[in-house]
């Protein structure tokens, strides 16, 4: 019963009440990963698990085992940030910073989405392609809430980043 | 969270069998029981994991149409070719529910069984005959915004709250059960979720011990298919009121009219009436108001909810119109 966490492995919570969320912050010390409602309302607490956004507020750590889970630590540090941690600084993508964590996670696996030629319920058609255009980014963004009303940057700060990759 | 006895099934007549005591109940992706557990509005005593069982598969069925196991994702699902092809109608629904994040964990079988979000049923510290039978309904004079105003009755006004069972219910869709001994039977969509009437507890036919294994989608039908969702924000909430549609015409009259409703009911709501009124006829505007006449013949509100009856006809009509390529 081990589960893989920014490459490391740890073994699983013996009180299987447990969520992902407490799991990381409370037992293993990674406070990266942030609780807003503890609901599913906000996405705050968005990670990776083999590459797929979820809400770990709303999953129990007991049944990841076997998973990777990628979290805001594990995507980059503050020497080495990933594509949109940088990004999300230089368009000042956040003012408290406390949903941004998440908004990064899931913009990490939407912008894999978008590259799978997945549809959203804001796509003209469901055969793709799909372009990271601002109503894409604004309805695949959805599931992750900002009280401070941050998201002119935080879409600026993927948009820049989707069209990095596009040139890349 | 109420302390449980946590199981993981390695079959599924071992996950049958652990789900066979009243006070045990399977979880999947999680995103509805975990909820209504830290809630302690679900206290189950044993949680039997079935999300590992191998029931996450789509395949073709020798008809022609889809198999979607009961563990496929709700993502799986809306991104799955033939279901973009053939039942664009149901990716649709899916993709304007939840968000992405509750996408990728949720379920066809969760999805199906989710619970109402009625406040009073969420909230232990208020009356409710669903959650607690004999307390009474808060709802009937209270806040009922995203209430019920078809198959209601005195003791619960609820809705069953999903999206992805009302595109289910116009493609005519069957739900694959299984039982403790092994033994299977099928229910359509139409028939899987119950009105409240005196047993508002009951929110659909599965008894103690069965588990979903999957739902059938018949063969694709030719015309158009459309899912319109009316909600308070543009994303990420739940319906007020949804439209589900499979039309097609022939010589400019109507030669199918499937047609379901999401958030109106405590089960997505299916009326055969409708068609029977529509098919041969033209499309027109006095032919929509008729049937949205049908549809509502014995709606009722409670108060707050009162504006789902207008904007039901509303919706209706302009499913049918766009469907038809008329203007309203
Ligand atoms: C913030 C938020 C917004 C949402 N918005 C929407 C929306 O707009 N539209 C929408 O449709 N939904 C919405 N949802 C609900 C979401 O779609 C459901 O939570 C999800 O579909 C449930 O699936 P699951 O696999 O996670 O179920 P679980 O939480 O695992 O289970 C739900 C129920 O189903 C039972 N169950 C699960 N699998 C089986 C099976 N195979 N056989 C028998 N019983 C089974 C469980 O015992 C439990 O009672 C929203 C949820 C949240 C939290
Ligand atoms: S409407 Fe139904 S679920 Fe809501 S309080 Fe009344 S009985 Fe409970
Ligand atoms: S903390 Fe998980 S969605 Fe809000
Ligand atoms: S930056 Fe404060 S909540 Fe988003």
């Amino acid at each position: 019963m081990a589960i893989t966490i920014n490459s490391q492995t740890y073994d699983l919570p013996d009180d299987p009440r447990t969520t992902l969320l407490d799991f990381l912050r409370h037992d293993l010390g990674l406070p990266g990963t942030k609780k807003g409602c503890d609901h599913g309302q906000c996405g705050a607490c968005t990670v990776l698990v083999d590459g797929m956004r979820i809400n770990s507020c709303l999953s129990l750590a007991a049944m990841h085992d076997g998973d990777h889970v990628t979290t805001i630590e594990g995507l980059g540090t503050p020497d080495a940030p990933s594509a949109l941690q940088r990004a999300f600084v230089e368009h000042d993508g956040y003012q408290c910073g406390y949903c941004t964590p998440g908004q990064i996670c899931s913009a990490t696996a939407m912008l894999q989405e978008i590259a799978n030629g997945w549809p959203s319920d804001a796509s003209e058609s469901l055969d793709g392609p799909v372009e990271a255009s601002g109503a894409e980014i604004r309805e695949r963004m959805s599931g992750n809430l900002c009280r401070c009303g941050a998201y002119a940057n935080i879409v600026a700060a993927i948009e820049d980043v989707a069209a990095q990759e596009d040139a890349a | 969270m109420k302390p449980f006895d946590f199981q993981r099934a390695d079959g599924l007549e071992h996950a049958a069998q652990l789900c066979a005591d009243q006070d045990s109940k399977p979880i999947a992706g999680g995103t509805n029981l975990i909820d209504l557990m830290k809630l302690q509005v679900e206290t189950p005593e044993t949680l039997v994991d079935i999300h590992r069982l191998p029931l996450g598969r789509i395949d073709e069925t020798d008809e022609g149409g889809l198999r979607i196991g009961a563990l496929a994702t709700n993502t799986a699902t809306a991104v799955h070719e033939r279901v973009r092809s053939d039942y664009p109608l149901l990716a649709r629904a899916i993709l304007a529910g939840a968000s992405q994040q509750l996408r990728n964990k949720a379920t066809t079988g969760g999805n199906l069984c989710q619970r109402t979000r009625c406040y009073y049923f969420m909230n232990i510290d208020q009356p409710c005959n669903k959650r607690e039978p004999g307390s009474g309904c808060g709802a009937l004079e209270g806040i009922a915004r995203l209430h019920a105003v078809l198959g209601t009755s005195d003791q619960c006004i609820a809705t069953y709250p999903g999206d992805m069972a009302v595109a289910m219910t116009a493609l005519g869709a069957t739900v694959e059960i299984a039982d403790a001994k092994g033994k299977s039977r099928s229910v359509p969509v139409r028939d899987f979720h119950c009105l409240p009437g005196d047993t508002p507890w009951r929110d659909n036919v599965l008894e103690e011990g069965e588990i979903i294994t999957a739902v059938i989608l018949p063969p694709p039908v030719a015309g158009k298919q459309l899912y319109r969702k009316v909600r308070e924000r543009s994303s990420y909430a739940f319906a007020m009121v949804s439209v589900a549609a499979v039309v097609a015409l022939e010589d400019g009259r109507f030669s199918r009219a499937d047609l379901a409703f999401g958030a109106l009911a405590h089960k997505p709501w299916h009326d055969p009436r409708l068609s029977a009124l529509l098919l041969g006829k033209e499309p027109s505007a006095k032919l929509f108001d008729e049937a949205a006449e049908v549809l509502l013949d014995s709606a009722e509100s409670h108060g707050e909810n009162a504006y789902k009856i207008p904007l039901a006809r509303r919706t209706l009509a302009a499913v049918l119109a766009e469907a038809t390529g008329m203007e309203l």
